[in-house]
């Protein structure tokens, strides 16, 4: 058994399951921060409902994220020793900067509010909420600056057989780090956006708490249109960022075999990597490769077949992964635009309520999909150009990372079932049982 | 210079962390000996509900700050302990579950399930962190590949039990002591009851590590050759002691404070001992960790140093007073309300 295989697998498992808690905590944070923030503005008892009804599904939320995230701090220990050596002194910092100013503020002001309604005041209250969106929101940030750094190393120097850092404020601030962040925390916003206008659609189909539902999608319904038409944006500098710094993944993106000027996109495509071209290319858009790249109708894009088998990423589960968010990301937007014309009667929009309750894991699916393109898209290296994966792991024995996986997926799927089940629990029963 | 004040703030940041989760663990370890009706169940979750998350982030400081700070040793300590640390964060993890999940069903058999969770998830982490510090102070099978030559039983060695069978002691008395303060009427005659007859079995198995610590470690190496390091163990010493006398004179923050102190002072203890060892290797001495072949560039060191010096005492200003918020009992008004565990 390959460690190496084992461990990459492992983290995928662990990674992709901390990341469907996530962004629900990103977006949700911010939204019962509002919400509970009209409390205090307008002393309406009802959005103190709203805060407490939303704010409990938060917190059975937040602990899974919690306790998934602890899991992957160690296992860069555990299964990626070398590649630990290599890099703490660029990596390993970030990730402390980011439990001394966020996790802690993040953790002790979650307790502080769920235990203090009746030791602080209203407005004190709030401002834990908000703090608690920040910190998350802030946590996001360092960690999006490390995975940054590992797509894109910049600011230091090889020295003695390992990155040493030679410019702190280059890794923290470096453009890539930026829209990639900006990129995943609205992808958390939609998240979570879509989340409560699920829930809320569910009891409006239901006729049950009319007003305190429509208020709950309204201003999620709000906070998802700016953030989807936003995340599209994102998306593109994203794509832009890639073509610039990643040109392999890019070409992975895009299933590009062949070095051109002026690439074709299509519409409709599926790639054929065992013989390095495409099956089917169909509804050809002239050039427009191209100018989504690189902003021009002729510029170059370097196909696949232009690097070695071996330094090229996996074609398949990259080109798909990307083409579904996409796709997802342009959903989006158009259910929240028809949800803004049906923002007054949304009572008599049956079938559009049906569509929002359905389309909960939809934003979900686009997150997770994301993270294989920028993560898989990154393959074979762990550092990008500098280390490769397979130089990565640690000197452990495959059986003992078997056992361990074997171990992730069991209590993964315990906890994830529970959390999920108590969620809809909660969901159903709507706002009376608190 | 450098990494000695690293290695310094790395043990301080550990010892927080053991201070601060200890009366965790030791909560859910007592639980099932000490609670009997769903009641006082309850109050123990309650008397952990608003801190064990900001205790937690300590463990995750630790872990980042050997990250940050001494990459190799993250690297080979994480590696070689891959078996008993997992099983740790498992424990972690059914630990938070239990404590979030238990009251959000009414059933009796859901709770008794997370009752067990809790103390599964308290008592393993509380046995092998002690197991794995007694084993760093003896020594590691690690060889020149920083491959470990062993398995979890090599670490299950007689001295690496009792460095676990210690831990578990040092924090019953700390959790006993936190549910006394938290706790009235029988709950609280009994948390009483556990905190001074734990202490003496505590008391015992200090010394008998202590002794042990002699023969099988050379961490008194360090002390020898500066006397006045001697200070340490014995402000331990102290701790201890006075702990036992504020139980008994019912004193019971000032005990928790004295008994925090004993963990703290207790880590440190061992801490300087190993210094400059981060990660001996007992297999050739050559190949050992410590704070200056493992550390960070001096560059990473000095903005980490600025990062924990501002962050470090911002966080625990607004951790103690989140502390002092809650200071008070565990009361009925708290137990009926729906923002309670
Ligand atoms: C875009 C955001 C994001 C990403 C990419 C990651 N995390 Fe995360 N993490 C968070 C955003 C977040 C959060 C929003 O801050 C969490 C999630 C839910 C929560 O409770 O806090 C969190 C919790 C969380 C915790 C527990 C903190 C606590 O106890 O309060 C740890 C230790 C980590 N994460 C570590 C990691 C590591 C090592 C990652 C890289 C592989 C990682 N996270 C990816
Ligand atoms: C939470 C969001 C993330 C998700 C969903 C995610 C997903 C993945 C996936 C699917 C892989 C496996 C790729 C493969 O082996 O083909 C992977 C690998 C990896 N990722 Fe991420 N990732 C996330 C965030 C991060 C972050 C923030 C970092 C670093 C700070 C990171 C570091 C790594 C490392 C070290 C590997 C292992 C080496 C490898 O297989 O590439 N990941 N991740
Ligand atoms: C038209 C719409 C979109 C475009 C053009 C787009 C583009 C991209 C690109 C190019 C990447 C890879 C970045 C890299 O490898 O560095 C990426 C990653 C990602 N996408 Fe999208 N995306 C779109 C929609 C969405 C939507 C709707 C979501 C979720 C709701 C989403 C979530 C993510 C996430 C979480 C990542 C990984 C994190 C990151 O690298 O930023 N994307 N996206």
């Amino acid at each position: 058994m390959d460690p190496v295989f084992l461990s990459r697998l492992q983290f995928a498992v662990a990674t992709l399951f901390h990341f469907i808690f996530v962004p629900l905590t990103l977006g949700l944070a911010i939204l019962v921060a509002i919400m509970e923030t009209r409390y205090v503005r307008t002393g309406n008892p009802e959005y103190k409902k709203m805060t407490k009804f939303w704010g409990h599904m938060f917190l059975i939320n937040f602990v899974v994220g919690v306790v998934t995230g602890i899991t992957l701090e160690f296992q860069f220990g555990t299964n990626w020793a070398r590649y630990s050596k290599y890099v703490g002194d660029i990596f390993g910092s970030i990730l402390a900067i980011e439990a001394t100013m966020a996790f802690f503020l993040e953790s002790t002001f979650i307790g502080v509010w769920f235990f203090g309604w009746n030791k602080l005041k209203p407005r004190t209250h709030a401002a834990c909420m908000w703090l608690v969106a920040i910190a998350s929101n802030l946590s996001a940030y360092w960690i999006i600056t490390a995975n940054a750094w590992m797509q894109h190393p910049v600011g230091y120097e090889i020295r003695g057989g390992r990155a040493e850092l030679t410019d702190f404020l280059a890794v923290i601030t470096q453009p890539y780090a930026i829209t990639n962040y900006l990129h995943t925390v609205f992808a958390g916003y939609i998240v979570a956006g879509f989340f409560v206008m699920g829930i809320s659609a569910y009891h409006l189909l239901k006729k049950t708490e009319i007003s305190f539902f429509t208020k709950s999608f309204r201003i999620a319904l709000v906070f998802s249109l700016i953030f989807s038409i936003g995340e599209v944006f994102m998306g593109d500098i994203n794509g832009k960022e890639v073509a610039r710094l990643q040109p392999e993944k890019l070409a992975a993106m895009e299933s590009q075999w062949e070095t051109q000027k002026g690439a074709d996109f299509s519409l409709l495509l599926i790639p054929d990597e065992k013989h390095e071209r495409n099956a089917v290319e169909l509804f050809n858009i002239p050039k427009f490769l191209s100018f989504l790249a690189k902003g021009d109708w002729n510029a170059e894009i370097r196909g696949l077949k232009s690097w070695p088998p071996a330094d090229r990423p996996p074609v398949t589960a990259v080109f798909t992964s990307f083409r579904i968010m996409v796709g997802l990301g342009f959903l989006f937007i158009l259910l929240t635009i028809i949800g803004w014309f049906k923002r007054n009667k949304l009572e008599s929009s049956p079938i559009y309520l049906r569509i929002m309750l359905y389309s909960i894991p939809l934003p979900y699916i686009a997150t997770l999909l994301g993270w294989i393109v920028t993560e898989v898209g990154r393959q074979p290296w762990i550092v990008y150009r500098v280390l490769r994966t397979a130089d990565a792991s640690s000197p452990i024995a495959g059986s003992q990372v078997a056992v361990s996986l074997a171990a992730f997926i069991i209590l993964y799927s315990g906890l994830g079932a529970i959390a999920i089940w108590l969620m809809a629990r909660h969901a159903k029963h709507g706002p009376e049982t608190i | 210079m450098l990494e000695t004040i690293w290695f310094l703030l790395w043990g301080l940041i550990w010892g927080i962390y053991f201070m601060l989760d200890g009366f965790d663990f030791g909560l859910g370890t007592l639980l099932p000996f000490i609670a009997r009706s769903d009641k006082e169940k309850r109050v123990i979750y309650n008397a952990m509900g608003p801190f064990w998350d900001g205790n937690e982030v300590w463990l995750i400081t630790a872990g980042g700050v050997t990250f940050a700070a001494f990459p190799t040793t993250y690297a080979v300590m994480f590696s070689t302990l891959y078996t008993p640390l997992l099983m740790i964060l498992f424990a972690l993890i059914i630990r938070a579950a239990s404590l979030e999940f238990r009251n959000k069903i009414a059933s009796q058999s859901w709770k008794s399930f997370w009752d067990a969770c809790l103390f599964i998830g308290s008592f393993t982490p509380a046995l092998l962190f002690g197991v794995a510090f007694a084993n760093i102070f003896q020594g590691i099978p690690f060889d020149k590949n920083y491959v470990f030559q062993g398995n979890l039983f090599t670490l299950l060695n007689p001295y690496g039990l009792l460095g676990g069978v210690l831990f578990v002691a040092l924090f019953l008395v700390h959790g006993s002591i936190w549910l006394a303060i938290k706790s009235d009427g029988n709950l609280h005659v009994k948390a009483k009851a556990a905190a001074s007859s734990i202490w003496i079995f505590l008391l015992v198995v200090a010394v008998v590590f202590l002794g042990y610590t002699w023969f099988a470690t050379p961490l008194y190496k360090n002390y020898l050759s500066n006397p006045i390091l001697f200070i340490l163990p014995l402000i331990t010493v102290l701790a201890l002691l006075a702990t036992r006398l504020f139980i008994f004179q019912n004193a019971f923050w000032k005990a928790w404070i004295a008994s925090s102190l004993t963990i703290l002072t207790a880590v440190l203890f061992g801490v300087v001992g190993l210094f400059p060892n981060m990660y001996p290797s007992s297999i050739d001495s050559t190949l050992s960790l410590t704070a200056f072949n493992s550390s960070s560039s001096p560059l990473t060191l000095k903005i980490m140093l600025g990062v924990v010096l501002v962050m470090v005492p911002i966080v625990i200003a607004y951790q103690t007073w989140a502390y002092h918020l809650f200071s008070g009992k565990i009361d009925e008004a708290m137990l009926s309300s729906k923002e309670s565990y």
